[in-house]
């Protein structure tokens, strides 16, 4: 009987895994690694099921760690033994290869769970510096091999991974006379990719609640114009918030989630409005002839930071609203647009234009340091990985809309291209998409 | 039923697909001033009543000769970062705002347009801007506010998809489409 249910649970699981292939998966290609990225060893995790294993473990561990351009992953056919446990490790075999780190790892049925060791050994320290054991369902392997990625990148970074975490982006399909929008969430491997929406007409600026349940977008379905939906994920159940004449743009929630700020030109020019969402009530707080846009928030909720060309081009203000004080933040360059704030608040990082050209630019707010992250082109829509230490973006990349990543420091650049069509307005998800909790 | 026989029924529409057909894989730019089925439009057009709408373009009857009708150029462009409508257009909106005063059961959807440059809800905003100067041109010339409708794409719907700067300048738009 158990067995039974087990068997659907791994049906069910291969066949959405095959319905999920026919959409674009992206691909991604280190473009910038540390020439010093730590050299690890994941060994072939032991599987104990009787049937072949869905997916690797070690494979996804192993392309996580090197796509995030701080690791080696030394190939598994150079090893000279698969240790299972701790006693199994010959610390000169693996010296001789240069390896720093070894992760090895266990796979066995718990009931209709799936129970996952893993280890990590310190060749330098020659002993087990992590060690942990957690469960999940047989379809959260890849969620599982995910979190191994984490722990050991914290564990040797100080600093937590990403992998947990998933990105939506939207995909366009040029036709001879006509386009297809898709918006897609993936996991932040690039697989796993779900549809939420598809539409002959525009989609864009979508966005995440904080907990990861609902999103926010713009979309122009309706007739061709635009309308500021609200969708939750999980039941795909979703309702227009705005669809006033004019403008219904750049919707962004508050960081407790019961507010949104977004853009309408009802009232003659685009100005920002804040939506409470249980009651729906609109209030407006910037009135200006200028254009006001791209509303965002600071983490504390106090104040909002948006586009402006009241000052003649656009620029980054920020607006108090307790008083509705407004302060310029930007002053370098004639064109910054689409501006956050990292969650310490020390910096914005933004859309800047430098001799023509469109890149991603870091500002410290603390000195006033600006610092432009990317040597691409046409470079807009940063959005922030929950870990505030990498941004992704869209890009041009021959003649192709893709995706490419940054880390904050700029030191590590990757692209995403798609396996096919355009691909642009990433948002990185607020927190990790499933997390484990180590069996003691 | 042969070849022939269809051909003969179905006749100057089968040709006004083709050259419809034709117009719109056309890569190349023709610009407001050259409506492509200009003289389709002109051997069909038996007496011209009042403007008529053929596939969101209007058609008017010339202002210089009895009897010929014109197709309306429908779009017109602008700089980078700029809502301002180009002098060069002027004579064309004129007659926009001359045959929707005229008609006042005629509507007009201005579509704003930017090129890919800048952020997205940025372009929305400015394509918005472009279409509301349009509009105000229109209305100052005669049109009335509630025949016309503004809609921004921003740079969603590009005309030309080249990343370039001659791209650019086509994507920089206004269309005016009629219903």
């Amino acid at each position: 009987m158990v067995k039974k249910s087990v068997l659907r649970i791994l049906l069910v699981f291969v066949s959405s895994s095959f319905f999920t292939n026919t959409l674009a998966e992206l691909r991604i290609e280190i473009t910038q690694g540390l020439d010093n990225a730590t050299k690890i060893a994941i060994v072939p995790f032991v599987w104990k099921g009787k049937r072949m294993p869905p997916v690797k473990i070690d494979e996804i561990v192993s392309a996580d760690l090197t796509i995030s351009g701080r690791f080696e992953a030394i190939d598994q056919a150079q090893m000279l033994s698969y240790p299972e446990e701790e006693s199994q490790v010959f610390v000169r075999d693996w010296r001789m290869l240069g390896v720093e780190y070894l992760v090895f790892g266990r796979i066995e049925p718990d009931g209709v769970m799936v129970k996952l060791n893993f280890e990590m050994f310190d060749i330098a320290k020659g002993t087990t510096v992590l060690s942990q054991s957690i469960l999940g369902l047989p379809n959260e392997l890849r969620d599982m091999a995910h979190y191994v990625s984490d722990q050991v990148y914290k564990e040797v970074t100080g600093t937590e991974g990403a992998f947990s975490t998933e990105i939506m982006y939207v995909t366009v399909e040029e036709n001879a006379d006509s386009r297809l929008f898709s918006l897609n969430i993936a996991d932040s491997d690039g697989r796993n990719v779900r549809q939420i929406l598809e539409s002959d007409e525009p989609l864009l600026s979508a966005t995440w609640s904080p907990d990861g349940r609902f999103v926010s977008y713009v979309s122009f379905e309706r007739e061709g114009r635009p309308a500021i939906y609200l969708h939750e994920l999980k039941s795909n159940n979703r309702q227009v918030l705005t669809s006033f004449s004019g403008l219904n743009g750049a919707p962004a929630f508050s960081p407790d989630g019961k507010k949104i700020a977004l853009v309408l030109s009802k009232d003659g020019n685009p100005d920002i409005y804040i939506m409470e969402l249980q009651s729906r009530k609109l209030r407006r707080v910037t009135r200006h002839y200028g254009i006001d846009t791209e509303p965002s928030w600071s983490a504390d909720g106090e104040s909002i930071i948006f586009t402006s060309n009241r000052g003649g081009q656009p620029q980054i203000y920020q607006l108090r609203l307790e008083d509705f004080q407004i302060q310029r933040l930007t002053f370098e360059g004639d064109y910054n647009a689409k501006a956050s704030l990292l969650r310490d608040g020390s910096a914005l990082v933004m859309v800047h234009r430098r001799e023509g050209v469109f890149h991603i630019a870091m500002l410290d707010l603390r000195n006033g340091r600006l610092n432009v992250l990317t040597e691409t082109s046409l470079d807009e829509s940063p959005s922030v990985a929950p870990n505030g230490s990498l941004v992704i973006y869209a890009t041009q990349y021959r003649g192709e809309g893709i995706l490419a990543t940054v880390s904050v420091d700029g030191l590590l650049k990757f692209r995403l291209p798609s396996s096919s069509g355009d691909v642009r307005e990433p948002a990185w998800s607020p927190k990790t998409k499933k997390s484990f909790n180590p069996l003691d | 039923m042969n070849f022939h026989r269809i051909q003969r029924l179905l006749g100057t529409g089968l040709s006004a697909i083709f050259l419809v057909g034709c117009a719109s894989q056309e890569p190349e730019y023709t610009g407001p001033s050259e409506p492509i089925e200009e003289s389709f439009v002109e051997e069909q057009t038996a007496e011209p009543v009042g403007p008529r709408v053929e596939s969101g373009k209007l058609v008017v009857s010339s202002s210089d000769s009895m009897g010929i009708s014109e197709t309306l150029g429908g779009i017109f462009l602008f700089d980078f970062d700029q809502a301002v409508v180009r002098r060069s257009g002027h004579a064309e909106l004129d007659k926009h705002a001359s045959a929707l005063s005229g008609d006042r059961y005629l509507r007009a959807r201005l579509e704003g347009h930017a090129d890919e440059r800048g952020t997205r809800e940025y372009n929305l905003a400015l394509g918005e801007r472009r279409a509301n100067a349009v509009r105000a041109y229109l209305v100052a010339q005669g049109a009335s506010n509630s025949q016309i409708e503004v809609i921004s794409y921003g740079e969603e719907k590009p005309f030309n998809t080249m990343h370039n700067e001659s791209g650019w300048a086509q994507n920089r738009r206004v269309e005016i489409v009629y219903r």
